[in-house]
């Protein structure tokens, strides 16, 4: 195991940056939106499926997967957007309580699934497709061979992820969103439209899923049943790193990558099996996970 | 005897301390009031006795009984009932299903349908409410949402009764009215600890006054030695010091 | 001058059970074919699934994603032990098999906020499934169980048995004071365990009772699939469909969840062999537009259509709740 641990570490963290942009949009529509968004894994699949066919579909116009990227993202961002603004702003005003909220924006998540998944088989088909990015090669490491698609989409998760800690942290619109995520209320009456961070924000989660999708056709298959497997793993990502933490998604991303990483080596089927011990554990000693409140 | 007592009671909230080495203690049979300016700690240490939060340090002691560690449910159980500063009553449950919830549940032992029948009736009786057992809790107006926890806390047949600002919200025939059912819980056998901003409740029936200010508690007495207590006016009463006895 | 004249009210409403029971109890032998048989069974096992999904979800507020969780276990109970065991055995099992597994999530998750078990339970048919697999394929050596399939008739009845058993057991806890706690809990869980509710031992003991009916409606289902494989038996849409029906029937009364899983079952079957496709995005719509526009299910507009039909609605009634447990 000794001589593979640098190269599994490795891939570990390669998987683990993107599984980090995941969470990060997980987070944000659940930090400041309040939607606990199961249906995050179907937005993957659409920016995966969106590059895809921009590649192989297309005919003779074939547009290069990470030129994609400034498609399939704000495309996603739109659907997430619109979707806040119509379905879960309507769900928030007639619900009760913040608890009731969550509770049927959950179940209306859950719809969305099936919508969203039954939608791209009936437009995609329902076969699982793969195509070879003609500027991918191998780079061989640590005993093993990497892929430069793998290597980019980590940088490009990284490079997503500092440039969102900036904003949030330096921007404007990082203060009302800041601000709305703590007290949506008191951030309604010192001025801030609420209803639009809400609804931007669920936008930027699905257009960091988009992204994270597109990236990852680029070096996985494509099917429209990928998502829930990635969906899973953004949770028990999430609830390591501590519900609503930005910082917890990327330290939370890699240890769960680095997990996924060895399990596989030994045995992939049992990757869920080991996410799901650790969640367990996570339950029942530190919900609040690493940087949770 | 001292029915509820606390030693050195501490909670902080991440850096802030809520509640600051707080010694007190209230004897069988009293009503205490607990007063105090606005993030006083007040019913933050009411949360630390019903456990609803966990003591940072300290100690909290039921007719002689540790509470440290245990549930809500458990100390409910024990014989400590309480309402809350924003009426917690189940909105979409008919007024004698909220109460027959305490009936059934605030006993430490098995209650037959029938006692509990009968405990929660005695107690909306109490409480004046047996007109509207059957309206929806969420269609009573705030008195008498207020009413109705009380009368659910009463159904758990306690020994001590906690009020979080109990006459919040209430006009004044609503007051002395509430002053009126307080004096006469007691007068049943319960004793009382409550936490009120209206003075003239507090004044009108309080045997004994404990303030609390920045999570200490800064002065300790009757009505009188607090009103003339010059840190507590200065604190807290303004210059309303004589009103309202 | 109406029929309710003639008949004590309080008679009504059992007397219209026994009728439903009775003509449901001899179905196979008017039924024609097995077709009805098997459209009637696979009814009254999305009642099951329905009525108990809504056992715990429906009070608590607590959203159960694991009912394809319990109930694939339950398929793949009956796919192991079908040739070892009676039937009726395996069923047992089943139910007792998921009763653990609830209790052993129940006691991780509900000492919790409310979003730690859904987020929980959402993934745990994936869990559960790539368990199974893997037992399939390095412990036992197989891909997939053929199963002997057991007749029509006994599925028939075993699903109506069944679906009769969850609802008396709904109807049961609903008058009692496990009902009465779980309600309280809905209402206000804070409040609930200030006055005496052991809060996560009533919601465990809940949802584990749940699952037992789930596991069971598995295994009977599991007896008439011919050949059982981890994949298609470990599916998220079996739990999609009980929260379809229990929450566009409506949770507020027993019968609403019954309501809802007649109508999406049927529904189902009709439209899967046409739009196979289409009918699962338009329920997905529709779970969507029900939780939107019509939070109380179908059930929720009855108080409303009462007033419009006048009486005859309310006195088929079950009555409200009040009436229910002030008969304690």
């Amino acid at each position: 195991m000794i001589e593979v641990l640098p190269a599994v570490l490795i891939n570990g963290l390669l998987v683990g940056g993107v599984l980090a942009l995941i969470a990060l949009g997980l987070n944000i529509q659940y930090g400041v939106g309040r939607v606990f968004n199961i249906a995050h894994g179907e937005f993957i699949m659409l920016g995966a499926f969106i590059t895809t066919t921009l590649f192989t579909l297309t005919g003779s116009v074939k547009i290069d997967p990470l030129v994609s990227l400034v498609i399939s993202g704000p495309f996603l961002f739109l659907i997430g957007f619109i979707l806040y603004r119509t379905l879960f702003t309507s769900l928030r005003n007639r619900a009760p309580s913040p608890a009731a909220f969550e509770g049927s924006s959950l179940l209306a998540a859950f719809g969305l699934i099936f919508v969203i998944q039954n939608t791209a088989i009936l437009i995609w088909g329902g076969r699982t497709r793969v195509y070879l990015w003609p500027h991918d090669f191998a780079i061989p490491l640590a005993g093993t061979v990497f892929r430069f698609s793998q290597v980019i989409a980590f940088a490009l998760a990284i490079a997503i992820g500092v440039v969102f800690y900036v904003f949030v942290n330096r921007s404007r619109l990082g203060k009302a969103i800041r601000a709305a995520a703590q007290d949506p209320a008191t951030a309604g009456l010192m001025g801030i439209n609420i209803n639009m961070v809400l609804a931007l924000c669920f936008g930027f989660g699905a257009l960091l899923a988009g992204l994270a999708g597109s990236l990852i056709s680029m070096y996985s298959s494509t099917s429209e049943v990928m998502g829930l497997g990635y969906a899973i793993g953004a949770i028990i990502v999430m609830v390591l790193g501590g519900l609503g933490s930005i910082p917890g998604s990327f330290i939370g991303g890699f240890i769960i990558g680095i997990i996924g990483s060895v399990v596989t080596y030994y045995e992939p089927a049992l990757v869920i099996p080991a996410y799901y011990t650790l969640f367990l554990i996570l339950l029942l000693v530190r919900p609040q996970g690493l940087l949770g409140k | 005897m001292r029915i509820l007592e606390g030693r050195d009671v501490t909670k902080h909230f991440g850096g802030l301390a809520a509640v600051s080495h707080v010694d007190f203690h209230v004897d069988q049979g009293e009503i205490v009031g607990l007063i105090g300016p606005n993030g006083a700690g007040k019913t933050t240490l009411f949360n630390l006795i019903s456990a609803a939060l966990p003591l940072k340090s300290g100690e909290l002691r039921f007719k002689g009984q540790k509470l440290n560690g245990l549930k809500p449910h458990q100390i409910c159980k024990m014989g400590v009932a309480r309402t809350f500063q924003q009426t917690k009553i189940f909105a979409d449950m008919p007024v004698l299903q909220n109460v027959l919830v305490g009936a059934f549940f605030g006993s430490p032992n098995r209650v037959s349908g029938a006692d509990a029948a009968r405990g929660a009736n005695q107690a909306l009786e109490f409480v004046g409410l047996s007109a509207m057992i059957a309206t929806p809790a969420k269609d009573l107006t705030l008195v008498n949402q207020k009413r109705v926890e009380v009368a659910r806390a009463l159904a758990t047949k306690p020994e001590l009764l906690l009020l979080d600002e109990l006459m919040a919200g209430l006009n004044s025939t609503e007051i002395s009215e509430a002053m009126e059912l307080v004096t006469r819980i007691r007068d049943n056998g319960i004793t009382i600890l409550m936490v009120e901003h209206v003075m003239k409740a507090i004044m009108g029936i309080c045997g004994r006054i404990m303030v609390l200010h920045h999570g200490e508690k800064i002065a300790e007495g009757t009505c009188n030695e607090i009103s003339c207590n010059k840190t507590v006016i200065e604190v807290y009463l303004g210059g309303e010091a004589h009103a309202g006895s | 001058m109406d029929i309710t004249t003639f008949i004590p009210r309080k008679l009504w409403v059992p007397g219209l059970l026994l009728l439903i029971l009775i003509v449901l109890a001899t179905l196979p032998l008017y039924a024609g074919s097995n077709r009805v048989l098997f459209i009637s069974a696979t009814t009254l096992m999305y009642i099951a699934l329905a009525v108990s999904w809504a056992m715990f979800s429906g009070p608590t507020g607590y959203m159960s994603l694991a009912p394809a969780a319990f109930f694939g276990v339950g398929i793949y109970t009956t796919a192991i032990l079908r040739n070892e065991l009676p039937l009726g055995v395996i069923i047992v099992a089943a139910g007792i098999v998921s009763f653990i597994v609830a209790l052993l999530v129940g006691l991780v998750t509900l000492r919790l906020k409310g979003i730690y078990f859904a987020i929980f339970t959402f993934g745990l048919v994936v869990l559960i499934g790539q368990l199974v697999l893997y037992y399939d394929i390095h412990i036992l050596g197989v891909r997939g169980h053929p199963v002997t399939p057991t007749t029509y008739e006994i599925m028939y009845y075993c699903m109506l048995g069944l679906a009769v058993a969850t609802l008396l057991a709904a109807y049961f806890i609903r008058r009692s004071r496990l009902g009465l706690a779980l309600q309280s809990i809905g209402g206000n869980e804070e409040a609930a365990a200030h006055m005496g509710v052991n809060t996560t031992r009533v919601k465990v003991l809940t949802f584990a009772i749940s699952a037992i009916f789930m596991g069971a409606a598995g295994a009977i289902m599991g007896a008439r699939m011919v050949f059982v494989d981890p994949a298609a038996t470990f599916s998220v849409g079996y739990s999609f469909s009980p929260v379809l029906m229990a929450v566009f029937g409506g949770m507020g009364q027993l019968y609403g969840p019954v309501i809802g899983a007649t109508i999406f079952s049927l529904l189902e079957i009709w439209l899967s062999g046409r739009f196979p496709l289409y009918y699962a995005i338009i329920f997905g719509i529709i779970l969507i537009l029900v939780i939107l526009y019509l939070p109380g299910g179908v059930v929720g507009l009855i108080p409303k259509l009462r007033n419009r039909l006048g009486g005859v609605i309310s006195r088929l009634g079950k009555g409200g709740k009040a009436e229910q447990h002030a008969n304690t």
